[in-house]
């Protein structure tokens, strides 16, 4: 790919062109869009985590509730601060959830330096306790609304800067990962004692992938926060962060466009097949299996596990199109 | 000044000295042997070296300056390099991204220059790019830049460890048992290699191997460990008749 800021400026354009059309369809099918967008942020920020540096982490929903919460609390403490008109609230919008993404960051910068230490299990394991304190210290924090969840933020995410960010995010990670800066991640995937007589600096790499995908998740949880206009605690447990990791896997270690693509089948499919015991044609014990439709999707998961274990689109690269 | 000075140097791993008082120097443009019987310590030295492992004792000076107590990749970047016994490429990454990868310290600029392209960005990239082309072509490696570093065969795997190496331009290369597994062919052309190597880019090498006839073969000086003591230091004609060298190697009735 020669010229990726011309496709991030057109990728922007073609959100603002599309953002036109999506005034008029239907609310549900509207709120499936800005899941999968928001989604699509989660899967490829820990990407950069898992998928390139190597780092396995439980606790990417974590980053996402420190994101969501401060840029909540930011609209709602500071949101009018620059008058009551749209592009004065929206300024605001758009400042918090910058803000967001960079207390997102500092705490990606918290969970990047045990990470110097500890390595696969181990170190998953301290991300999961470290976004389940994130999700303690919230339920005990009465400013953000502790048990009760936080709401009464105005809905300014909508398809543009949803995509927007997305088109960001996706060309932030891939210029990064395929310039000779960012081989230094893929080193340390690789072998890390190579990669250190290679005169990289693992502890920068490492820490600098938690960094950043950290800020994306932050990112994602502010758009969440003001697309849902309520937010509670429960919502960024440890299921949502597996959810996050199930893309990654899915899509392929390391392989964006397969990340991205696992990240819309698998937001989609959950509400896919809410319809499938409507569809009076298929046989009775499967339309049955679908009234319990999470069965029906872990079913689907570990076939799609088995059939293709490296991956949706195995270790295919996005931008050159051949394999490396 | 030498190259590299090693002097006193003991490691000790609880009761084992893995390498004890050891002294040896390497000046510039020398091609030096280091063997001894299995477990005498030989790859801890180049650990000791490049600064994996931290001396009980001792002191280890590269052109003049102290490299105790930095991390690896710092001692990189003064010019030391090295391959591993067992090979450890970047599996997955291509031939090229492999040697690019070695590149990364010399880049100038930082991580926005990546993110954000402008003209000085491209020009970089070529740059290392030529130099690694220039590399793989001078190592017979071009034609694979495409393949995954862990599919190559093995003796291609261990030339490329060596231009990665490279890449990092080194003063000083240390080749950890480059020759093994290797048949007798493999193995002549690896030594035409190495000093092509040493003379082409004018570096020192220091070069642990079991082969006798590779080490023999190039080495114009070499160092011989047991349990982590020098026990002999000379020529290759020295050593091959050194008494205590062959007790060594063979037992105390063979010498």
């Amino acid at each position: 790919m020669k010229k990726p800021k011309t496709l991030l400026l057109i990728a922007i354009a073609l959100c603002a062109a599309a953002s036109f059309f999506t005034g008029g369809i239907n609310p549900y099918y509207y709120d499936i869009l800005i899941t999968i967008g928001i989604n699509i942020i989660l899967a490829v920020s820990l990407n950069l985590v898992t998928g390139y540096t190597g780092q396995f982490s439980l606790g990417h929903a974590g980053f996402m509730a420190v994101g969501a919460y401060s840029s909540a609390w930011m609209t709602l403490t500071f949101g009018f601060v620059l008058g009551t008109s749209l592009p004065a609230t929206g300024g605001v919008y758009l400042i918090a959830l910058f803000g967001g993404g960079l207390a997102a960051a500092a705490a990606g910068l918290l969970v990047g330096v045990p990470s110097l230490r500890l390595r696969g299990d181990y170190l998953a394991i301290v991300t999961l306790g470290f976004s389940e304190i994130i999700k303690g210290v919230i339920q005990n924090a009465e400013p953000l609304g502790a048990q009760r969840g936080l709401g009464g933020m105005v809905q300014h995410t909508n398809f543009f800067w949803t995509y927007a960010v997305v088109a960001l995010a996706i060309y932030g990670i891939l210029t990064l990962v395929h310039s000779t800066y960012g081989s230094g991640f893929l080193a340390v995937r690789d072998d890390e004692i190579a990669a250190e007589a290679m005169g990289i600096n693992t502890t920068k790499y490492k820490v600098l992938a938690f960094v950043i995908g950290a800020f994306l998740a932050g990112v994602a949880g502010g758009l969440y926060a003001h697309f849902k206009q309520f937010i509670h605690p429960e919502g960024f447990n440890f299921l949502k962060s597996v959810d996050i990791v199930v893309m990654v896997i899915l899509g392929g270690m390391g392989s964006t466009a397969g990340v991205c693509l696992a990240a819309v089948i698998l937001t989609i499919l959950p509400e896919f097949l809410r319809t499938v015991s409507d569809y009076t044609w298929l046989p009775g014990p499967v339309r049955d299996l679908a009234e319990n439709r999470m069965i029906l999707y872990s079913l689907l998961l570990i076939i799609l596990m088995l059939t293709r274990p490296q991956g949706l689109f195995g270790k295919m690269a996005f931008i050159r199109g051949k394999k490396s | 000044m030498s190259l590299l000075e090693v002097s006193n140097t003991t490691m000790q791993f609880g009761g084992l000295k893995c390498v004890n008082d050891l002294t040896f120097r390497m000046e510039e443009n020398e091609l030096v042997g280091l063997i001894g019987p299995n477990g005498a310590g030989k790859t801890t030295v180049f650990n000791l070296v490049t600064g994996v492992y931290r001396q009980t004792a001792g002191t280890i000076r590269f052109r003049g300056k102290s490299v105790t107590g930095h991390r690896p990749y710092k001692i990189t970047g003064r010019g030391i390099a090295r391959t591993f016994q067992n090979i450890r490429l970047f599996g997955s990454l291509s031939v090229f991204d492999n040697v690019r990868t070695a590149c990364n310290m010399h880049l100038r600029h930082g991580i926005s220059h990546a993110l954000f392209r402008g003209r000085g960005f491209h020009a970089e990239e070529q740059e290392i790019e030529n130099s690694v082309m220039e590399l793989l072509e001078i190592f017979g490696l071009s034609e694979l830049r495409d393949r995954p570093g862990n599919s190559l065969p093995y003796g291609d795997q261990r030339r490329l460890e060596i231009v990665r190496a490279l890449a990092t331009r080194p003063k000083l290369l240390l080749l950890d048992e480059p020759a093994a597994g290797m048949n007798s062919s493999e193995k002549a052309r690896l030594m035409q290699l190495i000093r092509f190597t040493k003379d082409k880019f004018r570096l020192s090498i220091l070069l642990v191997e079991h082969d006798m006839k590779v080490v023999m073969g190039i080495c114009e000086r070499i160092i011989v460990l047991d349990y982590g003591s020098k026990i002999a230091e000379g020529l290759p004609e020295e050593i091959r008749h050194n008494p205590q060298v062959i007790a060594a190697y063979l037992g105390k009735e063979a010498a």
